[in-house]
């Protein structure tokens, strides 16, 4: 029987998504230090933002002197997934939730929010939703502000080998559902085929923000033409 | 880096970021009705995830033989034991020790 769908119960499901954030978001951090930007607006943008490659990706932008056009494009590319999956997570939610407290959840709905909260069985709350959030929104901010304030105490092996704590927990949401599901596995290897192909094709002509897109939405669709759901599954 | 400049920056991103996920959930409170769709909706985290994976996460260490062998980690460890965290402190451990 799933636990009722509490803030505390939110809370404990988001503080690994918080760790993991903390360890990525050092790095982050220090990279935001090195190209000469300050602490309170590296701990703005992460704060406000709540994206990792975006954020990466900005600081770059603004250290380089990039157009405000050329960010909203970059941008726009690299967080186009979002939409799928908040359109995804409006499925869970209560169909008479609040104008405002739907608003307050699409602002902390990162992949890795959005996968733990699109594996509940249970229709998804609203306080739940907030718990989920925050200890990933401290996590993410707090992480850079160390990276900025403190990142000479880290070495450059150990920044280096945080990198793979993000991809660790994507493994470990979706290896337990490829196990029991045939169709997911099926998605999970046609997507992570598609991606390889598309990201080694000669001269690159897809950009990584699109690739992701178009790998993670062909392997759906044909998990949903080959192995469509039972109705109310 | 010029104040006025990189917070215009910081909003103007932040922005495009928050209004691409507010716009799905503030528009759409309907349930879908059509099964290819749901399916769809279903598998897509899973294939997005994957996607985001591979082959991104062979570079993300700057060492391919350490991130293959950490990843091997939290493939086998989420097969027994998928505890989000743990398999993310074990594949770290596990790049640590391989580089």
């Amino acid at each position: 029987m799933p636990q009722q769908l509490t803030f505390n119960r939110g809370v404990r499901d988001g503080l690994p998504i918080g760790l993991g954030y903390l360890s990525v978001s050092i790095a982050l951090g220090i990279m935001a230090a090195g190209k000469g930007m300050p602490l309170w607006g590296a701990a703005l943008f992460a704060g406000i933002s709540m994206t990792g490659t975006g954020d990466l990706v900005g600081i770059n932008l603004l250290a380089i002197g990039g157009g405000l056009i050329e960010m909203i494009c970059a941008i726009a590319v690299i967080n186009a997934r979002y939409m799928l999956m908040s359109l995804s997570l409006t499925q869970k939610l209560p169909e008479d939730m609040p104008m405002w407290k739907r608003l307050l959840i699409a602002f902390g709905n990162t992949d890795e929010v959005f996968a733990v909260a699109s594996t509940q069985v249970r229709p998804l709350t609203f306080s739940y939703m907030m718990g989920l959030i925050l200890l990933p929104v401290v996590g993410w901010t707090g992480g850079t502000v160390i990276g900025e304030a403190a990142g000479n105490l880290f070495t450059g092996t150990l920044i280096a080998a945080m990198n793979i704590a993000i991809y660790a927990m994507y493994i470990a949401i979706i290896i337990p559902a490829a196990r029991k599901s045939m169709s997911v596995l099926l998605v999970v290897l046609t997507a992570a085929g598609l991606s390889c192909l598309l990201t080694y094709l000669p001269g690159k002509p897809i950009g990584d923000g699109w690739i992701i897109i178009i790998a993670g939405v062909t392997a759906s669709a044909l998990g949903a033409l080959l192995f469509p759901r039972k109705e109310d599954a | 880096m010029d104040t006025g400049y990189m917070l215009a920056g910081i909003l103007v991103m932040s922005g495009v970021t928050y209004l691409i996920r507010a716009l799905p959930i503030a528009l759409v409170r309907r349930r879908l009705k059509s099964r290819f769709l749901l399916s769809l909706l279903y598998y897509l985290p899973y294939g997005v995830l994957s996607a985001m994976i591979f082959p991104a996460v062979f570079t993300c260490t700057g060492n391919v033989l350490a991130a293959a062998i950490g990843t091997a980690a939290a493939v086998i460890l989420s097969f027994f034991w998928p505890n989000l965290l743990l398999v993310a402190v074990v594949a770290v451990a596990a790049v640590l020790i391989a580089m």
